[in-house]
């Protein structure tokens, strides 16, 4: 029956966890109502396709209307238009703000601006996210990275605080805010292998160790902008390379430290000095904004690769990188 | 000057943006009370503002205390131009003029804008201080209270019951005044919505007078409606019961229909052999002498046929009454639910009248607007009276003199008492009025229970208190006499069968009840009870003035004879012989009438078992036919097979004959029934052919019968595991869990094709109903087991080819597996006393039924098990929110400073489940506007509608919570009407609500069950 109107309030919200994972993924109410028949709900309880149609529709209007709720999550807990029970609250937002790991993959490093939302159509075409669901991430995205750009203090916390999240899927909006600011460069194809969450590892590290908030936690940006004074300060390790007595003694440290615990030995020992050459080069580099932006890129084609083409496995890496990097300490030049 | 208002404006959240230059808003707010007017300082630039005031205080007299709303109004302050409104609070302060009732009103108030909505919330603090003793000031009338409740309100006992309170007044509506063609919708919308609260306001003033001259404090069954009669003004009209109540120290037992009564002992025994009891003469002589000369039943004078000339201002303004008095012409299929009699159904009754004089005669109506009574107190119940009239509206011209109004209605009202009469009866129970108002044409219609009170109740002094604990160890509980007739037998108003009480073997009773009210509580069921419509539309011609009003009062009572017999045969359809809550709503429209007649059948163990339904052909029969109609037949037998299987309908067996058989032989039967009165034999078989005894005969002679039959068989029965009903309590559930979700639900069908017939459109409106039904059951099937309650519909023709529907109810759940046990044990159950007894068992079995609810309702994956969702919250808001509440908040108040909202709930019943009312704190009457100019950019109507009934119910909540709290009962939507003109991309609705803020706790514990979640007020100083 085509209705003129058709609305049910509840005093307590009705939300139907599936619609509204439906909604999210922006289909129309009418694929809504063909998944969900799918489903079998209508089986279930014994159902037809007119009301499933129009509580597909309510539920669609209901989240539209809480939508402008959960833009600031915190309004949601003390506003009075919805009676939602607080652990209804928290699923309603942290599923709001989850994201497609395809969809993010995508937009990883790139400026937030209307440029970038205008090619979501692309996106959405290569990522087969609908373009409604594209949309909400990129302005999810935008949103956080707009609101903790302003604030002082940890990012991580920031998110938490201001968006309610989890703590995992806070980590992960700081990493995104922190490749967006720094626009790190994840789209080239070298580097279509390496997963978000392999991003998102990287992110933690380097807003440990490599930002202004790792050395002091109460200035602004302290946690999205890496610290310049650190980035020159890594320009001295060119010594590593120009000096050939220091080289030599670095590579018979760590060779010497390496000897019969892989494989690989044999390898690590022959390439040692180009290795360390790339490194020593991304590093000194890095005070440059164009060079901070192909890191990862340089990474990859100038350390990752010869690696793997050597068949290092990930263990022998990480060894490779620990007496690397102990032996450097050892040497006088860094006493 | 006996009365000092002081508020405080503390603080505002979330408001909107009024300067686009800055995205901030410099707010202030004016407070007004009467012409008096203060404002606050301006907080520049914030959408968060902290005002902290100073009191404001008027002093004003208490009539002003009870009519005036505080006013509260958000601005935008603007240098340069006027300052812009955000929008405005209406603060009913009626609950703090009352003692008993709320001392302080504090909290965040919804800001409201007729045009935009809410727009944020307003931290406001509301004293009142009232100097003098109140009583000296006739004016006012502070102190009596107030309640929506039509039951005495739980942790109150009542001392006297006093009797029907009514009063209305009129105004100009200012929509219609010429200022409105100059002034912005705003303007009009906020004058009416002043306005209409101004008259409640006034409304209550002047009923809680009547009730201080009665002697009484309380009315209880407040029932206040609107009249929007367009150009000719605005009637705000209430009735009510006004009582004597006494509270209950709380630690008594809450349940106040058990425990107050009156001096037991002659009542009960008159309920059972009034005949025997000496004590008790008034019934019992009446009933045992009554031998006068029958009255024939068709001799009818009704006001309609003789119309007094009360309006000789207006000679052409014609008025006709139309009333199931008029259905006579086709008499009546033996129950009482007609008020089809003479006036004076017997000389003898004199005797009653003199011994009940005092308590009852005397009162010009004795009408009560309670559905639920002490126990006791209702001694027999006649059937269904109603009334209807037809009026033309004409100009109120002199608002103070509201005479007309007054004469339509106290005209109804003689009718009702002269059916109940008729009936042998001296009162009205279950008594509403309302109306339907189409251009110029209203109807006007009241209906009730009539039957036979216990006068003890009217008497003062009267109650034993000291006598009550004795009730239980009678030993026969009146769970059979308020089915006795009151009438006599053989001097019946309509044609019945009698028999005798299937319980007590001693009185006769009739082989179907209908009544207004809800089920006694000590009645005896066997089953389940089930929700019955009937729905009927009929088209008209459009018309003009006194030909409509012709038009329609010819009309209605063809109506009201459908309706009722399609009630009939849906009711033995379900192997039911009773009906409850019977609401027969008649809607009025351009061009056609709706009628939609609601209550909920249960099978009475005293009444009669109901015969099947026997279809017979038109003489001669032809083969090809026959065989149709045998198919017909077997469906039918099958269907009251299913539905009594499925209602859980096992009387108990009778091992004895039953003595006596129907009394009056039928006679004259009507072209649809025919009852073959084999009779009254074989009762001790349980499994009777449907045929053998007095079936229903519905003889199909053309096609027009098929399809009535047809539609008696698509109303389909509700999915397994769940249960509806319109009365408060479902017959045969008595072991509630505390989950309940009120909810309204409105829908608006456009009829497309312009030649309906009336099966079309009957077709079409069932649907309609069915269909709502269904999504209800979809909608909250994580809910099961549940059962909807309350499903109070409302339809209307709010323009020539739309049909409107608005259903509010409230779904609860239960635990089922008790109810089959208990069920099986004893089919006879006595109210729900006994549920703590059994409590460890049902909450073992509660975890596997909500474990499966899970399953249905969020099959998700991806959901962060972190967030602690425990398996009972997937049901909505059965678990309580403290513990995920708590971590919550916390967070919300370092980045907010505002606490967590107080959880209310909501219902139209007059309790919940679970839970233990300690305090009311005053009835909430709130009237809105909302319009709009961009309809297509709300979501259309449904958007529109959708947000406004969410910022009805945010609104109601945030009042409770205000008054301190936490729920509200007997919460009902009494207009909701929706104006639209989509090509003007505009939209009006009207919604009037009302009900009874209470506090309530949880059965098990004494303190209030949300009060750790309510920390609406500490934002204040938590706030940076």
């Amino acid at each position: 029956m085509a209705m003129e109107l058709d609305v049910f309030v509840g005093n307590t919200t009705i939300m139907d966890e599936e619609v509204y994972q439906l909604w999210l993924d922006g289909y129309t109410v009418n694929d809504a109502v063909k998944v969900r028949m799918e489903g079998g709900v209508l089986e279930e309880c014994e159902a037809s396709a007119d009301v499933l149609l129009s509580d597909t529709m309510d539920q669609y209007r209901t989240f539209q209307m809480c939508e402008r709720l959960l833009h600031s999550p915190a309004k949601l807990a003390n506003q009075l238009l919805f009676q939602i029970p607080p652990h209804r609250q928290a699923v309603l937002i942290e599923r709001y703000y989850t994201f497609d790991d395809a969809f993010v993959r995508e937009v990883l490093g790139k400026k937030l601006s209307k440029g970038t939302k205008k090619d979501l159509d692309d996106i959405s075409a290569k990522t087969a996210v609908t373009l409604k669901s594209c949309r909400r991430q990129f302005d999810n995205f935008k949103r956080v990275f707009k609101v903790v750009e302003e604030l002082k203090g940890p990012l991580v916390e920031n998110i938490r605080q201001h968006f309610l999240l989890s703590d995992k899927l806070a980590r992960d909006y700081a990493a995104i805010v922190f490749f967006a600011n720094n626009r790190f460069e994840t789209g080239k194809r070298k580097l279509q292998y390496i997963t978000f969450q392999d991003f998102a590892f990287c992110a933690g590290q380097l807003i440990n160790n490599w930002t202004v908030g790792a050395v002091d936690n109460m200035v602004e940006d302290m946690d999205v902008d890496l610290d310049k004074e650190f980035l020159q300060e890594l320009k001295e390790l060119k010594v590593l390379i120009t000096d050939k007595d220091l080289l030599d003694q670095h590579k018979s440290l760590v060779c010497t430290a390496l000897r019969g615990k892989t494989k690989a030995f044999n390898e690590m020992e022959a390439n040692f000095k180009n290795l360390s050459r790339g490194l020593v080069n991304i590093a000194a580099k890095l005070t440059n904004t164009k060079d901070v932006r192909d890191f990862f890129i340089d990474l990859v084609e100038k350390f990752i690769e010869p690696c793997r083409s050597d068949r290092w496995t990930a263990a022998d890496m990480r060894l490779y990188l620990t007496h690397y990097t102990n032996s450097a300490h050892i040497l006088d030049t860094f006493k | 000057m006996p009365g000092k208002l002081k508020a405080k404006i503390v603080a505002g959240r979330h408001l909107p943006v009024m300067d686009r230059a800055s995205d901030l808003t410099d707010a202030f707010v004016e407070v007004k009370f009467g012409n008096t007017t203060f404002k606050t300082d301006v907080c520049p630039k914030s959408l968060n503002p902290q005002w902290n005031s100073e009191w404001f205080k008027f002093e004003v007299d208490d009539e002003d205390l009870q009519d005036e709303p505080l006013q509260i109004t958000v601005l935008d302050h603007d240098t340069y131009s006027a300052n812009d409104a955000i929008g405005k609070v209406y603060i009913d302060i009626d609950p703090l003029l009352c003692s008993e009732a709320a001392s302080v009103i504090s909290g965040w108030f919804p800001i409201y804008d007729t045009i935009h909505g809410i727009r944020g919330e307003i931290n406001v603090l509301v004293k009142v201080e009232l100097f003098n003793d109140l009583n000296r000031f006739r004016q006012s009338s502070c102190g009596v209270k107030f309640f929506c409740t039509t039951s005495i309100p739980r942790c109150y006992r009542v001392a006297m019951v006093h009797g029907f309170v009514e009063e209305l007044v009129v105004n100009e509506d200012p929509e219609y005044q010429w200022i409105d063609r100059i002034r912005t919708p705003r303007a009009s919308n906020e004058a009416r919505q002043r306005l209409i609260s101004l008259m409640s306001g006034e409304l209550q003033r002047k009923i809680g007078l009547k009730v201080l001259e009665m002697g009484g404090n309380a009315v209880v069954g407040y029932l206040q409606c609107f009249d929007l009669e367009g150009e000719s003004g605005l009637v705000v009209r209430a009735i009510g019961t006004a009582c004597t109540l006494d509270k209950l120290s709380s630690g008594s037992a809450p349940n106040t229909t058990t425990h107050v009564h009156p001096n037991t002992a002659p009542a009960s025994n008159a309920c059972n052999s009034p005949s025997k009891d000496g004590k008790e003469p008034v019934f019992g002589e009446d009933v045992l002498s009554f031998s006068g000369p029958p009255t024939p039943f068709r001799a009818l004078p009704t006001s309609s046929s003789s119309p007094p000339p009360f309006s000789p201002s207006k000679p052409c303004s014609r008025q006709s009454s139309s009333s199931d008095t008029d259905l006579s012409l086709t008499p009546k299929t033996g129950m009482g639910s007609g008020g089809s009699a003479g006036k004076e159904a017997g000389p003898l009754k004199t005797l009653l009248r003199q011994q009940t004089q005092t308590a009852l005669e005397q009162r010009e109506f004795p009408f009560f607007t309670l559905t639920s009574f002490p126990l006791g107190f209702l001694v027999h119940v006649g059937g269904v009276v109603s009334a209807r009239s037809v009026k033309l509206l004409d100009r109120i011209h002199n608002p103070d003199e509201p005479e007309t109004r007054d004469a339509w209605w106290e005209e109804i009202r003689q009718e009702i008492k002269s059916h109940a009469k008729a009936l042998g009866c001296h009162a009205v129970v279950g008594y509403s009025e309302s109306t339907s108002i189409c251009e110029e044409v209203c109807i006007l219609s009241a209906s009730g229970t009539a039957s036979i009170l216990n006068p003890r109740y009217m008497r003062e002094g009267c109650l034993d208190i000291g006598n009550t604990d004795h009730r239980f160890e009678e030993p026969s509980p009146p769970s059979c006499g308020f089915c006795h007739i009151p009438y006599d037998e053989l001097n019946m108003p309509f044609p019945a069968q009698l028999t005798y009480c299937h319980h007590c073997r001693r009185q006769k009773v009739p082989d179907v009840l209908f009544t207004t009210i809800d089920m006694p509580s000590e009645a005896a069921v066997s089953g389940k009870g089930c929700l019955i419509q009937a729905r009927l539309c009929r088209l008209k011609k459009k018309a003009q003035g006194e030909v409509n009003a012709t038009v329609i009062s010819n009309l209605l009572p063809f109506m009201e004879y459908e309706l009722h017999t399609q009630l009939m045969n849906k009711l033995k359809l379900r192997n039911m012989n009773a009906l409850f809550g019977l609401q027969i709503q008649i809607s009025v429209g351009e061009n056609m009438l709706l009628g939609l007649a609601s209550a909920t059948g249960v099978y009475l163990t005293a009444l009669p078992a109901p015969g099947g339904i026997q279809i017979a052909g038109k003489t001669p029969i032809d083969l090809s036919n026959e065989h149709h109609i045998l198919t017909i037949q077997k469906r039918i037998n099958d269907t009251i097979a299913k539905n009594r299987e499925l209602y859980q309908i096992n009387p108990p067996e009778l091992t004895e004959e039953v003595v006596g058989s129907p009394i009056p032989e039928p006679r004259q039967r009507s072209r649809l029934f025919r009852s073959h009165s084999e009779s009254s034999d074989e009762l001790s078989e349980l499994d009777l052919s449907h045929g053998k005894k007095d079936a229903f005969v519905l003889e199909i002679d053309d096609t027009d019968a098929v399809e009535d039959i047809h539609s008696l068989l698509t109303d389909a029965p509700p999915p397994s595991g769940f249960y509806s009903c319109n009365t408060e309590i479902m017959p045969g559930i008595y072991n509630w869990t505390s989950a309940v979700q009120m909810f309204t639900s409105v829908r608006v069908f456009r009829l497309s094709n312009v030649n309906l017939t009336n099966q079309g459109l009957n077709k079409i409106f069932t649907d309609l109903c069915e269909n709502l039904l269904k999504s209800f059951y979809f909608k909250l099937r994580s809910m099961i087991p549940c059962c909807l309650c309350h499903l109070n519909f409302t339809v209307a023709v709010p323009e020539d080819e739309l049909i409107q529907v608005a259903v509010t109810a409230v779904a609860m759940t239960f635990d089922k597996d008790q109810t089959q046990e208990r069920t099986a044990d004893k089919p006879v159950t006595k109210g729900c006393s006994e549920t703590e007894e059994q409590l460890q068992f049902p909450l073992e079995l509660f975890a596997d039924s909500s474990s499966t609810n899970t399953q249905t309702s969020s099959k998700i994956s991806g959901v962060p098990e972190s967030t602690g969702v425990s398996p009972r919250a997937s049901s909505l808001d059965r678990c309580s929110p403290l513990p995920e509440g708590r971590s919550r908040s916390l967070r919300s108040n370092r980045s907010f400073g505002g606490g967590s909202v107080t959880v209310v709930k909501m219902t139209p019943l007059s309790f919940l489940p679970g839970t233990r009312i300690i305090k009311y704190l005053g009835i909430i009457n709130m009237f809105f506007i909302r319009e709009t100019t961009s309809l297509r950019e709300e979501g259309g109507v449904s958007g529109f509608l959708h947000s406004f009934i969410a910022e009805v119910f945010a609104m109601v909540r945030a009042h409770v919570a205000a008054l301190g709290g936490n729920a509200v009962v007997s919460y009902s939507m009494k207009e909701c009407m929706l104006m639209e003109n989509p090509h003007k991309n505009q939209a009006q609705c009207l919604i009037n609500v009302s009900g009874d803020a209470v506090i309530c706790v949880l059965e098990t514990d004494q303190e209030p069950m949300s009060s750790t979640t309510s920390i609406g007020q500490t934002c204040t100083s938590g706030a940076t």
